[in-house]
């Protein structure tokens, strides 16, 4: 079912992908002592520069794909590639947006956004210069010293935006970034990220459990099969970029791309839900 | 919809306007006039209970000689601070106990939250030291006084021995507990975006343990006093414990309530002291803490 070539302009088989995920299991052991199998035989691959939504029905182990990439957990079985190269510990170029606030509260917005060179061992001079710079990109020009606690949640986003992006990821993880915020931020937080990506030659990796999210900011949409997971079916969408989050879901293309999906999730929603799973899937 | 100013607009602050302004003096005079209240209120209650003290030591109630009375108290810190205690001047006295109490607080206070920060961020020894911890906290460590009295001697060095066991386990609780509540997708974060282990304990969970620990030395300090007099207690040649058992030997009611006044007021300045630091630590928060901890 995983459409082999690359996307976008880039239809060279012959590079290596930006993401190579072969065969995973990952089992966890549970505090009563049992194994628990979170991801079966799971494959995806990511090519260089494409945007890649995973959705699936909630608890069926998206963010597990995400850690898997990062190098925070470990395969019980296959192998995670990035950039050809097996995952061993973090990767320097990988970037991830937390679905929870994931900001440094007693840092102001300027430190939180030039911790990432600080880390790196950037001058402190220049780590802020273009922790300067980024804030700017992301509209918060006039919030550089304030403290996380005092913005709101749609800034707090911008800022967590603009503290991955500084890093120059060349592959960046979302994990459900915007599902707590209101529906017309969302659209101007998506909006936002894909102005901030266009350009870069990132990969993205966003996992979301909102179909219309995933279908307005994707190349490819991966749907997953509840626990354990696996790859359903992946479908590539054909809309034109550059896209406008608040006008592309009246389109008839988009419609119909996304209702072709809902009919592959809506049974392994209804899978997760038997299973006694708190489903909160959008349709 | 889709500019980045809309999600960003922070409505100006209210114009000129005369009656939401109007309001707001009403409501700022009320404020003031609550505190005014609170403060009479305070120093009616001081006076209150001070005073029935005296009138009932004045009028045979109660017998001075054994509770005292507050004119007593009074003269006898007025004494002891013109003509010096039996044992030398006061000022030494309360210098001896506040650096016993501060070398006792700062130790301890230092080896809690590094023995804390070390367990709550290793399970493993965490798991393997637990129970002795636990143990150690449920003892009456007052106790360990005589023993430090024994080995260290009557100087110095066995009240701070002891305000040191007093603090460190208060200390070293809380900074666990703070270390092990450090949220789990801001300490990927920072590994994420580069953090060695030794960043991410510096620059991630210290701060977010801070809190904690600042709320334990609220505690703390007050257990430095204890250990610190109980110390002078048990055995000492100056200090303000040595001063209050003196004048238990001496059956001087006043001279017992004397040094409980002193060593109030050194608790106050220290309490103030601790507060301030904690208001420049923690000025990222919400809202200040109070007084009364974390």
């Amino acid at each position: 079912m995983i459409a082999p070539s690359a996307a976008g302009e880039s239809p060279g088989a012959a590079e290596t992908p930006a993401i190579d995920i072969r065969g995973v299991t990952r089992r966890f052991l549970t505090p009563e002592g049992r194994f628990n199998t979170a991801m079966r035989d799971f494959s995806l691959r990511v090519e260089r520069g494409e945007f890649v939504c995973i959705v699936g029905p909630t608890g069926c182990g998206k963010s597990t794909t995400l850690n898997l990439v990062t190098g925070l957990i470990r395969p019980s079985a296959g192998e995670v590639r990035v950039a050809g190269e097996p995952v061993a510990g973090i990767d320097p170029g990988v970037g991830f947006v937390f679905q929870s606030d994931a900001l440094f509260p007693w840092k102001s917005v300027l430190a939180n956004v030039a911790a990432g060179p600080r880390y790196r061992g950037v001058p402190k001079d220049e780590a802020l210069a273009r922790a300067r710079a980024w804030i700017a990109r992301v509209g918060l020009a006039d919030y550089e010293t304030l403290y996380p606690h005092q913005l709101s949640g749609g800034m707090r986003k911008r800022v967590a935006l603009a503290q991955t992006f500084i890093n120059e990821p060349r592959i960046l993880l979302l994990d459900e970034p915007f599902s707590a915020l209101d529906v017309q931020t969302r659209a101007v937080m998506q909006d936002e990220l894909l102005r901030l990506w266009s350009g870069t030659g990132a990969s993205v990796v966003f996992v979301t459990h909102d179909l219309e999210e995933a279908v307005a900011l994707a190349d490819r949409v991966v749907v997953l099969t509840a626990s354990p997971a696996t790859v359903k079916s992946v479908h590539r969408i054909d809309l034109p970029r550059p896209r406008v989050m608040s006008e592309i879901r009246y389109e008839p293309a988009f419609v119909a791309i996304a209702h072709r999906i809902w009919n592959d999730l809506r049974e392994e929603v209804r899978i997760g839900q038997s299973v006694g799973q708190l489903a909160r899937v959008a349709a | 919809m889709s500019t980045a100013a809309e999600a960003l607009a922070v409505p100006p602050a209210p114009t000129a306007d005369f009656s939401l302004d109007s309001l707001e003096r009403a409501a700022l005079a009320a404020q003031k006039r609550r505190s005014v209240v609170v403060v009479a209120l305070r120093i009616a209650i001081f006076v209150g209970v001070v005073g029935l003290w005296e009138l009932s030591a004045s009028l045979g109630w109660i017998d001075p000689f054994f509770f005292g009375r507050p004119t007593g108290v009074a003269r006898q810190i007025w004494e002891w601070m013109t003509e010096g205690t039996s044992q030398g001047s006061l000022w030494l006295q309360m210098l001896v106990t506040i650096e016993e109490t501060v070398l006792g607080f700062l130790i301890g206070s230092v080896a809690g939250v590094v023995c804390g920060i070390a367990l709550g961020r290793n399970r493993f020894l965490a798991d393997v030291f637990s129970l002795y911890i636990k143990i150690a906290n449920s003892i009456p460590r007052v106790v360990l006084g005589s023993i430090f009295i024994i080995s260290l001697g009557l100087g110095m060095a066995s009240k701070v021995a002891l305000a040191v066991v007093m603090v460190f386990f208060v200390v070293f609780a809380n900074a666990f507990q703070g270390v092990r509540e450090a949220d789990r997708a801001m300490i990927a974060n920072a590994r994420i975006l580069g953090a060695t282990q030794w960043q991410l304990t510096t620059t991630v969970v210290i701060p977010s343990a801070m809190s904690w620990i600042l709320a334990s030395l609220h505690v703390s300090f007050g257990f430095a006093l204890v250990g610190a007099v109980v110390g002078e207690f048990l055995g000492a040649k100056q200090g303000i414990g040595l001063l209050i058992s003196t004048a238990q030997g001496a059956f001087n009611a006043n001279g017992v309530f004397a040094a409980m006044v002193i060593l109030a007021a050194m608790a106050l300045v220290a309490e103030y002291a601790i507060t301030a630091v904690e208001n420049v630590v923690v000025r990222w928060k919400p809202a200040p803490l109070t007084a009364d901890g974390g």
